[in-house]
């Protein structure tokens, strides 16, 4: 069952990433319709297997990358289909569903056993600390894609490039304004995430920071994103500096969440 | 009975004679209503635009009408029809169907694409309603000729990009700033061009404009015109930071806006993006502005540029447009040949002899003790009853003489009898919506 809900998921993340990588070249509206109901469609079967997964493991599902990636895609999705209800901007799924099918692309590369859970992780802080990280990095990278399409509009704009994707592609201001959103939507769930995390580690490991690889880690990633909302509340970085911060903040929290699992060893190393 | 169209537009005639053909739109009841009277023609719709003037007429004699049509709008505006006559186009059958599709779809448009046509011809169509001047052919012709536009409307997109300068800058200044409604527009110094731009801008619903002259004076004035703020041109740096959207046209030798002065007034501005728009020749504005960060330029030639890209656009969009109008001619040509006489009656007459044939195989069937040779006078019998029955109908329908109603009996006939054929019914339904 498990395995079937996953690999469903999958697929169909596979087919709506074509749909909409389609309506990024044909001049076709029908197209960003059919890749957001089968968007919603794969929501449903995604939201079926974590559910599915909590009640056969009996804890929150993500505890180990298989899991935790599965879930970072699902909340990639969620906020995704959100903003493009919100705004109506279909072009939207021609960045973030290619992300999300590589998210669960890569998740099915690692088992999906699941295993005896890690007795540190047995507490009611699980499922606080792990979702609110994940939002906030789903948050995050709706605010990656967003800048990244900022980037290729503002490059068209200026060398005067008006094709079919420039048409597609949303205002400047618009794709500016989604993005600072999704950093105020996500810088208070890392922020809470942190926190929360800080809490647990007292209660299980008696000290409420360690200097463990993912705490400076997500320290600096979330200096990085404090420094981004300052800059833009007070001096005005906006436009092409705020979206190229942004792809950088999103690359470091990347490395946050699976550089220090895979390549540094310390705590928070689940595999 | 034959749709003929008699007209000019701006391709068979100049503005000279366009206006002294134009009916004009409060007058229409004169016009219709002579049409109608006259020998040959049975319907008719006007449409007068500033570019064009056609009758939509129907008649039996397809010549004769034309000549008519011809001899009205001569005589109607009292102009001599030799001169006139170099000037009119006519076409009948599926020429003048194609025609009017055409120019609903806005294909025959001097713009190609351009939206107020379709209203042009609706409201035209009105009159002929309000007048009675248009049946049951130029009714479903028309309207025909509008499902056929919105088809074209909604299945390319013949429309949907600017070829103007003055719309190409307000739309890439939507794809910079989205909604314009909280953006201020700055007028350096005037110009045709430049005002028509800032109108643009006004009509799409800026917050303000901001114009500024060498000339304080002149700035007043057209401050004025466009309820605007007037600016001096000695305080431009202080304005232009206020300023989202810059039109510029002065005729000044040099630079007014350089690249260094950018930097100050994005700081001032917190780095909000600026559009740009360098009319003037030589520039006003120095190209590196370009590569400054949030700040766009673009001038009169990459303007020039997106509409003729837009227009490249439209002829691509157009071909299609022209396919849709191929295939609908098809289709309402079905349903104009169902109205003929002949087939009509032959269809009624075969729908009555279907059932009669049922109902007395029926009868005959139950009848157990049935006299020799009854089966043939039943048989006589209904058919005289059927014949009876039809032979009033039959021979109204056959009168051709004029003020006959043949085309409104045929079609009442259809639509009672359910004599469509499945094609016919599908054009009904698109009718409908």
């Amino acid at each position: 069952m498990n395995a079937l809900l996953f690999n469903s998921t999958l697929v169909i993340y596979a087919v709506v990433t074509a749909v909409y990588l389609l309506y990024l070249l044909k001049p076709k509206e029908s197209l960003g319709k059919v890749g957001l109901w089968l968007t919603l469609a794969g929501f449903v079967v995604h939201c079926g297997f974590t559910v599915n997964r909590y009640l056969e493991a009996g804890h929150t599902p993500i505890t180990n990358l298989h899991e935790s990636l599965s879930f970072f895609s699902l909340a990639i999705v969620g906020i995704f289909i959100l903003f493009e209800r919100r705004y109506k901007i279909s072009i939207l799924g021609s960045f973030m569903m290619p992300l999300a099918l590589l998210v669960m692309a890569i998740s099915a590369s690692f088992s999906s056993v699941i295993p005896p859970l890690n007795p540190a992780l047995k507490s009611k802080w699980l499922a606080v600390h792990t979702i609110m990280a994940f939002l906030g990095y789903a948050a995050f990278a709706i605010s990656f894609g967003v800048s990244i399409m900022y980037l290729i509009q503002s490059h068209f704009l200026k060398t005067r490039r008006l094709g079919p994707m420039f048409q597609k592609l949303p205002a400047l201001d618009l794709l500016d304004d989604i993005s600072y959103r999704c950093l105020t939507f996500g810088f208070p769930l890392l922020t809470f995430a942190i926190i929360s995390g800080a809490i647990w580690a007292e209660t299980a490991w008696g000290t409420y920071w360690s200097w463990d690889p993912k705490e400076t880690w997500s320290l600096i990633t979330w200096f990085i994103y404090a420094a981004l909302l300052h800059g833009r509340l007070t001096t005005g970085w906006r436009g092409r500096k705020a979206a190229m911060l942004s792809i950088f903040g999103f690359v470091i929290m990347l490395f946050t969440f699976l550089g220090v699992n895979l390549l540094l060893p310390g705590l928070h190393s689940y595999k | 009975m034959n749709i003929i169209v008699v007209g000019l537009s701006h391709k068979t005639a100049g503005v000279e004679i366009r206006e002294k053909i134009a009916f004009s739109p409060t007058q229409m009841e004169k016009p219709l209503k002579t049409l109608v009277e006259l020998p040959d023609i049975t319907e008719a719709v006007i449409v007068s635009t500033c570019n064009r003037v056609e009758i939509y007429a129907t008649t039996r004699d397809v010549a004769g009408g034309m000549a008519r049509l011809k001899r009205f709008l001569a005589d109607y505006h009292n102009f001599p029809l030799e001169t006139l006559e170099k000037h009119l186009y006519s076409y009948h059958g599926e020429d003048a169907t194609r025609h009017v599709f055409r120019v609903a779809s806005s294909l025959d448009s001097m713009v190609v694409g351009e939206p107020q046509i379709l209203g042009q011809i609706k409201t035209s169509y009105g009159y002929a309603a309000e007048f009675k001047s248009s049946g049951i052919i130029l009714n479903r012709f028309l309207h025909k000729a509008f499902s056929v536009a919105k088809r074209v409307r909604t299945e390319t997109k013949i429309a949907s990009s600017a070829v103007s300068v003055a719309f190409a800058a307000v739309e890439l200044a939507k794809k910079i700033f989205g909604e314009l409604g909280d953006k201020t527009v700055l007028l350096i110094g005037a110009g045709e061009m430049c005002e028509l731009a800032a109108k643009h801008f006004i009509n799409v619903g800026v917050r303000g404009v901001m114009v500024t002259n060498r000339t304080y004076e002149r700035a007043e004035k057209l401050a004025e015109e466009f309820d605007a703020k007037p600016v001096r041109f000695e305080d431009l740096m202080d304005h232009l930071p206020k300023a989202d959207i810059i039109l510029s046209s002065t005729g000044a030798p040099h630079f007014i806006i350089r690249e260094n002065d950018m930097e100050e007034v994005l700081r001032r501005r917190k780095h909000k993006p600026m559009f740009f728009i360098d009319i003037a020749v030589p520039r006003d504005i120095d190209p590196k502005v370009n590569d400054v960060e949030n700040c766009y330029l673009y001038t009169v030639d990459d303007l020039n540029g997106v509409v003729a890209t837009n227009l490249e656009q439209r002829k691509i969009e157009a071909a299609k447009a022209e396919a849709i109008v191929e295939q609908e001619i098809g289709q309402f040509f079905k349903w104009l040949a169902s109205l003929d006489v002949t087939p009509t009656i032959v269809a009624l007459r075969s729908h009555f002899d279907e059932i009669r044939k049922a109902e007395l195989a029926k009868t005959l069937s139950n009848w157990k003790d049935l006299p020799p040779g009854a089966e043939k006078k039943l048989e006589a019998l209904t058919n005289a009853i059927m014949n009876k029955l039809l032979h009033q109908p039959t021979s109204t329908l056959k009168r051709t003489d004029q003020g006959s109603r043949n085309d409104l009996y045929v079609d009442a006939l259809r639509s009672l009898f359910d004599l469509q054929t499945e094609t016919e019914q599908e054009n009904l339904m698109e009718l409908e919506d």
